[in-house]
């Protein structure tokens, strides 16, 4: 004979005070602790400051972003502005979401980096933000800021970044890798 | 005859136009007072552009409720297999119609006399006064019961035709859920019949206007106070929003009886769900809340617990009582809101037991007790 259903007893099955069953005082100190911030909310929004805590993305963006933050791509360049680059395609041969894409182009001229980037592209509708790129690159060419790169858009194809677009940091001292002087470029493979 | 056509035409043509201004409007109400109670900014971005510029109005976001509309209005109007289709092209009717119908009972402003308000037409009127509501009936509450029982039909129906195991669990668990809360909330407004001694609701308000115990206005809810929070938790249970939405438990049935249901006809039982809270607003307005009436203020004007008058002109009576009901109304949805989005929802099996084994003898007692001062007060012979 099948022993009727017994409902399972649970070691940390929670225990009620008879307060907290009695229900009604407990759903009215709930409706009280909501109408509260409600009003408080309310207040602030009705004299003219911000009542939420949410960040009005893209028109703001936060400002406790971790200082290792892997937010938008940048190339760095050599002192005379050239991407330091040198068109590898490790970075696009490595990226998990396969998002970049470069093309390569030849100079005669420049002895130490023949090879450089003409299109230099990554689709932001894509990426992934893993950073390997950055961890792939011989070069240090490509290193990922603090900030997002900030680019919602209605159309996918709006959301690819363009090599002048990522040209744009240019700091006058880097930590990470210190610039020779002005002037006294460096010409590695010595074809004087 | 032509004079009694034009006013309740009027009066018809207002009501509807508040019950489908309070469906549109509550929508963005709910957005936003959830938002901000939970410390978030709320639906902000849908916009109208302004034809050949750039200017773009946002207004807080109320135009999420238009571009709802226009979704629902342009998608397919998917149509499932059924053995029923009657049934379930009419099932949203079956809502949204008596919904609409028992606003028809609630007044929502006094005597109105259109001879002394617009004195050119007074000839023409020739001393007809209306009392602001589409039919005066006797049976006014009567009326209102018979029509929100009418939704379980339109729900059941809607489960049932739609040839889906998820659908027909909903039907199901509406049907039983809006059953038990009916008779608890009808019996939570016996109480206030006992007192006012009608049915009525005109007369209802206008029993309210004076005061109880010297000072408090003789609302409803200083007379009835258990009776309100059961008839408000009753109406919210019967309107199948959370706490009580195990009809359309979106986590267990996907969207319960109208999970077939898409575009328009989806767009109906939403609508008739957000009129409803208007109408549960209206409701308890009435019998609990003094109606159209500020406190100690009637259609003559105030009438202070001192015992001083304060007369008032007719047309600023009429204007009063108008704002004064939206106001009223405007609250208690509110409340509603606020409600929905507090409280954790209810086990299915507990939601029951609440009907049958807390609020209803809660009413019963209530009742009684009710009806035992009645007849003490009244000295009425045994």
């Amino acid at each position: 004979m099948k022993k009727p259903y017994q409902r399972k007893q649970y070691w940390n099955a929670p225990t009620l005070t008879l307060w907290e069953r009695a229900y009604l005082p407990e759903i009215l100190r709930g409706l009280f602790i909501t109408s509260v911030v409600f009003l408080r909310n309310m207040r602030s929004w009705v004299t003219g400051k911000k009542g939420a805590l949410t960040t009005y993305y893209p028109e703001e963006t936060r400002f406790d972003y971790a200082p290792l933050n892997r937010g938008k791509h940048v190339l760095t360049q050599r002192p005379d502005g050239k991407p330091q680059c040198i068109a590898c395609n490790m970075c696009a041969t490595v990226c998990p979401a396969k998002v970049i894409e470069i093309e390569a182009g030849f100079d005669p001229t420049d002895t130490a980096h023949p090879k450089f980037p003409v299109r230099f592209e990554i689709d932001y509708s894509r990426c992934v933000f893993c950073g390997l790129c950055v961890e792939a690159c011989p070069e240090d060419a490509i290193r990922m800021a603090k900030e997002t790169p900030g680019l919602p858009s209605e159309d996918r194809r709006q959301m690819w970044l363009t090599l002048d677009e990522m040209l744009t940091w240019n700091p006058q001292r880097d930590v990470a890798k210190p610039y020779p002087a002005a002037g006294g470029v460096t010409k590695i493979g010595g074809a004087e | 005859m032509t004079q009694d056509l034009v006013v309740y035409v009027v009066f018809i043509a207002y009501a509807v136009g508040m019950l489908m201004t309070f469906g549109t409007l509550l929508t963005w109400v709910e957005r936003k007072q959830a938002a901000v109670m939970s410390d978030r900014i709320g639906a902000n971005r849908a916009y109208v552009r302004i034809p050949f510029t750039q200017i773009k109005l946002v207004w807080l976001g109320l135009f999420h409720g238009i571009a709802d509309g226009i979704k629902m209005l342009v998608k397919e109007d998917f149509k499932p297999r059924t053995y029923d289709w009657y049934a379930y092209a009419v099932a949203p009717w079956v809502v949204f119609t008596p919904v609409l119908l028992v606003f028809a009972v609630i007044p929502f402003g006094g005597l109105l006399d259109p001879g002394r308000l617009f004195p050119s037409l007074a000839q023409w009127f020739g001393g007809r006064t209306y009392a602001m509501q589409i039919a005066q009936l006797d049976a006014g509450l009567l009326i209102v019961f018979a029509f929100s029982g009418m939704t379980i039909i339109g729900a059941m129906l809607a489960g049932w035709s739609s040839a889906n195991k998820f659908s027909l669990l909903g039907g199901l668990r509406a049907g039983s859920q809006m059953i038990s809360y009916e008779l608890v909330m009808g019996l939570t407004v016996l109480g206030l019949i006992l007192i006012f001694g009608t049915v009525d609701l005109g007369s209802m308000v206008q029993q309210q206007s004076g005061t109880v115990l010297g000072v408090l206005p003789a609302w409803g809810v200083f007379y009835q106070p258990f009776a309100a929070i059961l008839f408000m938790t009753a109406a919210i249970a019967e309107n199948k929003r959370i706490p009580f939405d195990l009809p359309e438990a979106e986590s267990e049935l996907i969207a319960g009886y109208y999970t077939e249901y898409s575009a328009m006809k989806m767009g109906l039982f939403m609508f008739a769900e957000f009129i409803e809270i208007a109408i549960v607003g209206a409701l308890f307005t009435t019998m609990f809340l003094g109606g159209y009436n500020l406190p100690y203020m009637s259609d003559a004007g105030f009438t202070l617990p001192g015992g001083s008058t304060i007369a008032m002109s007719h047309g600023a009576v009429v204007v009063t009582q108008l704002v004064v009901f939206l106001v009223k109304v405007m609250l208690v949805c509110s409340f509603q809101i606020l409600v929905r989005w507090t409280l954790p929802r209810f086990r299915y099996d507990q939601v029951l037991a609440f009907a049958w084994k807390f609020m209803l003898p809660l009413a019963l007692v209530n009742l009684a007790v009710t009806a035992v001062l009645v007849w003490s007060h009244q000295g009425a012979p045994l």
